[in-house]
C-alpha cells in the first residue's frame, strides 16, 4: 500500500521539484520561477475571476456537452436500430465527424458572432455531437441478437435493453467528446471573447503578464484533469457490470 | 446487398447537399451566412486552380505528417521502454494519467510567446496531443504480451532485440496501429487549430482569413476540403491496419483509453 | 383442451433473391399441461418453428394460436428459454433483477414480484445467488436463471430452444431433472426443442419427429414411460431403449430424405 502511494507520488514530486529548481533563478522571460507563478495563482484565479471567467467557461462547456449527449444518444439509437437509416447516413456522418471541430468556430461565428455565449455553446455541442452519435450507432448495432429476442419475447420496451447494452460504447464516445469539449471551450474563447478562462489567458499573453499566463495554463490543465477524473468515477460506477462481464468473458476464453 | 448500401450512402450525401441548397434558397437561412451548396461547390472548383490553396494544403499536410511522425517515434520508443520495465511502469502511471487529460490547447499562449506563428508552434501542439494517444496504446500492447511466450523465448536464450522483434512487436502491432489511427486524427485537429488560431501557414489560416474578409462561400469550400482530408486520413489509417494485420487471428477491438 | 395450435405453418426465406423453403407444412396441437419434445436432424428448421411459435418470426402461411388467439407478435402468455444462456441474460442486472424485470412490465405489485421471484429462484436452487450478476455464475447456473425468469413469468406455454446444448453432461442431467420437476410441480405446458434423441425421450410425454428441410412432421411419438423418471432407472428401462431406437431410426431416415411414415408402435 505504502509502495503504491510512493509509486504514484514519486515522479510528480520529482518533476515539480525539477521545475522549481530549474526555474528558481531563471531570468528568462518565458520561464519565470515556479515560485513566482504559484505566488500569483490564487490572486489571479480565486478572487473575482472565479465568478467572472471560470464559472462562465465551465457552464458553457457543460451545457454544450450535455446537449450533445442527449441529441447524440437519441439520434444514435434511432439510426442504429434501422439498417436503412444507417446506410443512408453513414457516409455523411463520417464526413461531419472528420471535420476538425475547431473550424466550426469561424463558421458558427458567421451566424452568432464571436462574443456571445450562444455561439460557444453551439460550437461545443456540435463538436461533441459526432463522436457520441457515431459511437452510439456502433453500440446499438452491436447489441446481441439474443438479448433483443429475449426482450421482445418478454415484451420489454426495446430501449430498456438497447441503452444499457450499448452503454460501454456510448461511454467511449462520451469520453472522446469530453476532451473535444475542453478544446473547443478554450478555442472558442481565444477569438475575442469578453470572458472565460481562455479569454483571460490570451489577455495575459498579449499584455506579457507571463507568470499569470502560466497560471492560466495550470488552471486549464487542472480543469482537464478534474473533468476526466469526474468522468472516470461516473463511468466506473455506471459500468461496473461491464468490467466484470468482460473479465469473465476473457477468463472463459 | 453491398451495392445497395453504397447507393443509399450516396443518396444520403445528396440529401445533405440538397438540404444545404434549399435552406438558403428558400430564405430559411440567411444566404450571407450559409450559401447554397452549389455555390460552395463552385468555390471548391475554383480553389483547385488556386496555387495559394495548394501551397496551404502542402503546408498543412507537412505539419501534420511531421508532428505525427515525431509523436509516433517518441510514443513507440517511450511506450516500449516503460512498458517492458515494471518499475518504470509503476512509477510513471500516475504522471501519464495526470498529463494526458491536460488539453494541448492550453499550451497555445506559451507557443505563441515563444515561436509566434511559425510552424514550430503547430509542431509542439501536434506532438503533445498525438503523443499520448500512441503512448497509451503501446503500453496496452506491451501489457498484452503473453508472459509464457516471453519466458519461453528467454529460456531459449533469445537476445533482447530478438524478443522485441519476434514477441513484443507482433503482439503490440495492432495496438500501435490503433494508436496511429487515433493520433493521426488528433494531429490533424491540432494542426488546423494552430493554423486557425495562431496563424501558422496552412489551410486553417486560409479559413480564418476567408471568414474575416467575408468570403463566406470560400470559407465553406475550405471547411469541406479540411473535412475531406479528415476522411482521407481516417481511411488511410484503417487501410494500413487492414494491410498490416491481415495475418492477425483476431481483429482486435479498440481498448477504450 | 389444447393450449397451443400450430396449423398449416410454412416458412420460406428469401436468400439473395432466391426462395429457401425452411418449413413446408407443420400441424400439431399441444394440450394444457403437456410436455412435448421436438427433435429432428440438424437443419430441420427447429429454430424457425420455435421462433414462429414465440412470435419472433412471421410465418409465410398458416398460423399459430395460443389459447385460441392468433400469434402475431410475442404473446403475453409465453416465455422462451434460449440456448445461448450467456447472451440472453442481461449482464448489467443481478440475478434477481433479471427474473424480476419482465414482471415489472407485467405490472405486478412489488410484494407479488418479490414472492414470485423468490419462488422461482428457490425452484431452480439459486435463491442464495440472487445478488450475483449472471456472469459470476457457471454456465449451468446461468441457464437456471433463465429458467427461473421463464417460470416466474407464469406463462401458459414455456418454450425451450435446445436449452442444454451448451452445458456439460453432468449439468445437463441435473437440468433435465429440474425441468421435469418444475413441470410436475407447477403444471406448466412445455415445448422443448432439442437435437438430442435421448433427452427428448427421457423428458417428453410426446416426441414430435421433424423431417429434413423443407420440414413436415414425420411422426408424433407417444412416450408411454412411467411419469416418475430417473436418470438411472428410466434410461435402463426396456421401453426407453425401444422408444429411443425408434426415434433414432426415424431421425436417420429423415436425414436420408424420408418425408412420410405410417403410424407404428
Amino acid at each position: 500500500m505504502i509502495r503504491r502511494i510512493v509509486a504514484a507520488v514519486a515522479l510528480p514530486v520529482v518533476l515539480i521539484a525539477l521545475w522549481w529548481l530549474l526555474t528558481a533563478n531563471s531570468t528568462s522571460y518565458f520561464w519565470p520561477p515556479l515560485a513566482d507563478i504559484l505566488k500569483v495563482l490564487p490572486d489571479t484565479w480565486f478572487g473575482e475571476r472565479a465568478r467572472t471567467d471560470i464559472a462562465p467557461s465551465i457552464a458553457r462547456l457543460l451545457i454544450g456537452y450535455l446537449c450533445a449527449l442527449v441529441i447524440g444518444v437519441a439520434a444514435g439509437v434511432a439510426i442504429g436500430i434501422s439498417p436503412v437509416l444507417r446506410a443512408l447516413t453513414e457516409p455523411s456522418l463520417e464526413f461531419f465527424r472528420a471535420i476538425p471541430p475547431p473550424v466550426l468556430v469561424p463558421v458558427i461565428a458567421l451566424f452568432a458572432g464571436y462574443t456571445g455565449s450562444l455561439s460557444k455553446v453551439i460550437t461545443i455541442a456540435l463538436g461533441c455531437l459526432w463522436p457520441i452519435l457515431l459511437n452510439t450507432v456502433e453500440g446499438v448495432r452491436g447489441v446481441d441478437e439474443v438479448l433483443l429476442d429475449t426482450a421482445r419475447s418478454y415484451r420489454l420496451p426495446r430501449h430498456s435493453v438497447i441503452l444499457p447494452a450499448a452503454g460501454p460504447q456510448i461511454a467511449a464516445g462520451a469520453r472522446q467528446a469530453l476532451s473535444i469539449a475542453v478544446i473547443l471551450m478554450v478555442i472558442s474563447e481565444l477569438f475575442g471573447a469578453s470572458n472565460g478562462i481562455g479569454a483571460s489567458v490570451v489577455q495575459f499573453q498579449r499584455s506579457f503578464a507571463v507568470p499569470q499566463m502560466w497560471t492560466g495554463i495550470i488552471v486549464l490543465g487542472l480543469l482537464g484533469v478534474l473533468l476526466s477524473l469526474i468522468f472516470r468515477v461516473a463511468e466506473h460506477r455506471a459500468l461496473a457490470w461491464y468490467r466484470g462481464w468482460r473479465d469473465a468473458e476473457r477468463a472463459s476464453r | 446487398m453491398r451495392s445497395s448500401r453504397t447507393g443509399l450512402g450516396l443518396l444520403g450525401l445528396l440529401l445533405v447537399a440538397a438540404v444545404f441548397e434549399v435552406l438558403p434558397r428558400a430564405g430559411l437561412v440567411n444566404r450571407d451566412y450559409l450559401p447554397p451548396a452549389s455555390e460552395m461547390a463552385g468555390k471548391l472548383a475554383e480553389l483547385l486552380g488556386d496555387s495559394a490553396f495548394w501551397t496551404a494544403t502542402g503546408q498543412t499536410l507537412r505539419g501534420w505528417g511531421a508532428g505525427l511522425a515525431v509523436a509516433m517515434v517518441a510514443g513507440v520508443a517511450a511506450g516500449a521502454v516503460i512498458g517492458s520495465v515494471p518499475v518504470l511502469r509503476e512509477f510513471t502511471a500516475s504522471t501519464i494519467e495526470f498529463l494526458r487529460p491536460i488539453p494541448s490547447v492550453a499550451l497555445i499562449p506559451l507557443v505563441v510567446l515563444i515561436y509566434g506563428s511559425r510552424p514550430e508552434s503547430a509542431l509542439v501542439l501536434v506532438v503533445y496531443a498525438a503523443l499520448w494517444q500512441v503512448l497509451v496504446q503501446v503500453l496496452y500492447g506491451v501489457a498484452d504480451v503473453d508472459p509464457v511466450a516471453r519466458d519461453t523465448a528467454r529460456s531459449y536464450g533469445f537476445s533482447k532485440l530478438s524478443i522485441a522483434r519476434n514477441i513484443l512487436l507482433p503482439t503490440a502491432l495492432p495496438y500501435i496501429l490503433t494508436g496511429f489511427r487515433l493520433a493521426a486524427a488528433v494531429a490533424l485537429i491540432l494542426e488546423i487549430t494552430a493554423e486557425l488560431v495562431i496563424g501558422v501557414p496552412g489551410l486553417g489560416q486560409l479559413i480564418g482569413v476567408a471568414q474575416s474578409s467575408g468570403a463566406v462561400p470560400r470559407t465553406y469550400a475550405l471547411v469541406i476540403v479540411v473535412g475531406l482530408i479528415g476522411v482521407f486520413v481516417n481511411s488511410l489509417a484503417r487501410m494500413l491496419e487492414r494491410r498490416l494485420l491481415h495475418w492477425h487471428p483476431s481483429v482486435r477491438r479498440e481498448v477504450p483509453a | 383442451m389444447s393450449v397451443l395450435e400450430v396449423a398449416g405453418l410454412a416458412k420460406t426465406y428469401q436468400r439473395n433473391r432466391k426462395p429457401l423453403e425452411a418449413i413446408r407444412e407443420l400441424t400439431f396441437t399441444v394440450d394444457a399441461g403437456q410436455l412435448v419434445c421436438v427433435v429432428g436432424p440438424s437443419g430441420a428448421g427447429k429454430t424457425t418453428l420455435l421462433r414462429c411459435i414465440a412470435g419472433l418470426l412471421e410465418p409465410t402461411s398458416g398460423e399459430v394460436r395460443l389459447n385460441g388467439e392468433k400469434v402475431t407478435g410475442p404473446p403475453r402468455g409465453m416465455a422462451v428459454v434460449f440456448q445461448e444462456y450467456g447472451r440472453s441474460l442481461f449482464p448489467w442486472m443481478t440475478v434477481r433483477q433479471n427474473v424480476e424485470r419482465p414482471l415489472i412490465e407485467k405490472r405486478l405489485s412489488k410484494p407479488d414480484r418479490r414472492a414470485a421471484v423468490d419462488e422461482a429462484l428457490s425452484a431452480v436452487g439459486l435463491l442464495d445467488s440472487h445478488d450475483a450478476h449472471p456472469w459470476q455464475l457457471s454456465g449451468g447456473m446461468q441457464q437456471r436463471v433463465a429458467i427461473a425468469r421463464a417460470i416466474a413469468y407464469q406463462p401458459s406455454v414455456l418454450v425451450m430452444d435446445e436449452p442444454f446444448a451448451a452445458v456439460d453432461a453432468q449439468t445437463r442431467a441435473e437440468l433435465e431433472d429440474l425441468v421435469r420437476s418444475i413441470w410436475q410441480r407447477l403444471n406448466v405446458t412445455i415445448v422443448f426443442v432439442t437435437h438430442d434423441i435421448d433427452e427428448a425421450v427421457y423428458l417428453g410425454q410426446r416426441v414430435l419427429v421433424l423431417s429434413n428441410r423443407p420440414t413436415v412432421v414425420l411422426e408424433d411419438v407417444t412416450v408411454d414411460l412411467p411419469a416418475e423418471r430417473d436418470q438411472i432407472s428410466t434410461r435402463s428401462h426396456a421401453r426407453f431403449a425401444e422408444l429411443r431406437a425408434h426415434v433414432y431410426r426415424l431421425v436417420q431416415q429423415a436425414k436420408k430424405g424420408l418425408r412420410e411414415t405410417s403410424p407404428t408402435l
